[in-house]
């Protein structure tokens, strides 16, 4: 049996009550969707990228669960301050880290790991991973609706 | 669903609910160390003894294809399935065996009527009132046949109780309207429809009608002679019977001139080039080789739960819905979505501060199996506000006991998240 306090530690009810980043960015240039068909939550993600591709600042909107609440919260801490390909790297680390897959990419995930009980609760892996589907849509402004799916 | 119901309930016998418990081999196991507290019947109802018996001495015993053979298997396999039509004809009180059409589901009889009745009969102007309470596939189907005939969805709304404003829903009733079609029962809301009297006034008004009875079959006797529909749909899996079957009734003077759904063999009678002939009701709208094993289990289940008596199970399931709202009420921070006077054994409900996602795996972690997100009725939740609520459907193997387990571990979610 799982523990439930892997999936819901401190940090995450922490970012859950006060979500980092929370609310519309005036300043923004880039703005991306994200829906999970599967539970209806929905989130918008706002950017402030430089002239050379740099996440300035990031903030995000939307109601969810504990889960996609706290993961969105820390995934604007992380970008903030990083290039496209940086933070798509961490794109590509959460993800893997979520659904539990091994990678030979040494990325330092640092506070993402407290996402890491996901991997042991196959229905709620699209709650963590939403924002980041939404803030790489937001990044290469593909202008399409981020889904999990 | 039956109005007399209600004023039966004090008259007969109650359920011995733990009798009903030994015919149902999946509820004794644990989950995540606890004993399982099943309560999202309303997504997909657990299948007794008999069920399962039924199929397994079809597959080891009859398979064979029906309609086709002169042999001894397919002749077995072909009365099994025909029998079983005739057992769902007199559960839903049809008059005739060629007004039950089987399909996958209640999605597929839905779309039936839609793209068989709808497309051939509607045309740009003329309307199609559905309510603001339905399930996707009471939705989308129509939309699709209304882009293609240039028909126009019109949509009646409910109150905050979850009760369909009927001075709307009459408004909404006009000369233009060519089909209107309801659920009987919301899956969202636990909302009873006065259907019988929607039909009338539907008919008033010219239209045809069409029941989404999915969650109202399995919680009360039907009878469509009594209700007057046209169109009646549900599906098996709700029902104690397998996924993958439903049924489609429809008055068989409509079915008789509704042109063929889908073509392929058994709905024909003669094929040549120049052009097909079709074969006789049912079997006009059930191409290809059907779900043989579904429509056994579904008969199969059918007699389960008359020899439970609908009766009985719509009053044994009032009961548990009343303990459960009472504990309810008195839950701080709980809200309830669908009040309605008349109401299934549904409890849909959100936890201030608590998304129901997370509701849901905490329930989970203690047991508790209940169905969480939009239930496949995104406009309901749109009424509310809310992106998803939790969802705890009552059939007749849970007990009062199995609610107080869903509110302790309520309980535990609101100690977690410290609400």
């Amino acid at each position: 049996m799982n523990d439930l306090r892997d999936l819901y530690q401190e940090v995450i009810f922490d970012h859950n009550r006060s979500p980092r980043n929370y609310g519309e960015l005036a300043s923004a240039n880039r703005r991306a969707e994200g829906f999970n068909p599967l539970c209806g939550d929905r989130v918008v993600v706002f950017l402030h990228l430089s002239d050379d591709d740099v996440v300035e600042d990031v903030r995000f909107e939307g109601r969810g669960c504990a889960i996609s609440t706290a993961s969105a919260s820390i995934m604007t801490e992380t970008v903030k301050g990083l290039t496209i390909e940086e933070a798509d790297r961490y794109f590509e680390a959460f993800h893997r880290m979520a659904k539990g897959e091994d990678s030979d990419d040494r990325l330092e995930l640092d506070k993402l790991e407290v996402l890491a009980g996901v991997r042991e609760y196959p229905s709620r892996v699209k709650c963590a991973t939403l924002a980041w589907h939404t803030v790489r849509s937001a990044l290469y402004d593909t202008g399409d609706m981020a889904t999990t799916e | 669903m039956k109005k007399s119901s209600a004023a039966l309930n004090d008259d007969i016998l109650p359920l011995d609910v733990e009798a009903v418990r030994k015919d149902f081999p999946i509820l004794h196991q644990r989950v995540n160390g606890r004993p399982l507290v099943y309560l999202d019947s309303g997504a997909s109802s657990q299948k007794p003894e008999q069920v399962i018996h039924a199929l397994s001495e079809y597959e080891r015993r009859d398979h064979s294809n029906v309609h086709r053979g002169v042999h001894t298997l397919s002749q077995r396999a072909t009365e099994a399935y025909e029998g079983a039509r005739e057992k769902i004809r007199c559960f839903v009180n049809a008059g005739s065996v060629k007004e039950i059409v089987f399909t996958r589901g209640t999605t597929e009889a839905i779309n039936l009527v839609a793209q068989s009745y709808g497309r051939s009969r509607l045309g740009p102007g003329d309307e199609v009132l559905i309510t603001e309470m339905e399930h996707h596939a009471n939705i989308v189907p129509w939309q699709l046949m209304c882009q293609q005939t240039g028909a126009v969805l019109k949509v009646a709304p409910f109150d905050d109780n979850g009760e369909l404003i009927m001075a709307r829903f009459s408004e909404l009733l006009s000369d233009r309207t060519r089909l209107v079609a309801m659920t009987q029962v919301s899956n969202a809301l636990g909302t009873i429809n006065p259907v019988q009297r929607m039909v009338q006034m539907a008919h008033d008004a010219g239209a045809v009608v069409l029941i989404d009875g999915a969650q109202a079959v399995p919680h009360g006797p039907v009878d469509v002679i009594e209700l007057d529909c046209d169109f009646y749909a549900f599906s098996g899996h709700k029902l104690y019977g397998p996924t993958g079957i439903g049924v489609l009734f429809g008055r068989e003077s409509l079915l008789e001139a509704m042109p063929p759904w889908q073509g392929g063999g058994d709905m024909i009678k003669t094929v040549r080039f120049e052009g097909s002939t079709y074969n006789d009701l049912p079997y006009k709208f059930e191409a290809g080789t059907p779900h043989i094993a579904g429509v056994i289990g579904l008969g199969a289940a059918i007699d389960y739960a008359t020899t439970l008596g609908m009766d009985r199970i719509a009053a044994h399931e009032r009961q548990l819905l009343d303990y459960a709202t009472d504990q309810a009420s008195a839950e701080p921070g709980m809200r309830i979505f669908g009040n309605a006077c008349e109401k299934a054994a549904i409890l849909s409900f959100e936890l201030d501060g608590i998304h129901p996602h997370d509701v849901g795996t905490i329930l989970d972690h203690e047991g508790v199996a209940v169905r969480t997100g939009h239930h496949c009725a995104m406009p309901v939740m749109e009424h509310f506000g809310v992106p998803a609520t939790t969802r705890a459907t009552f059939g007749p193997y849970n007990t009062e006991a199995e609610v107080d387990s869903l509110f302790a571990a309520i309980g535990k979610a609101r100690e977690m998240f410290r609400t």
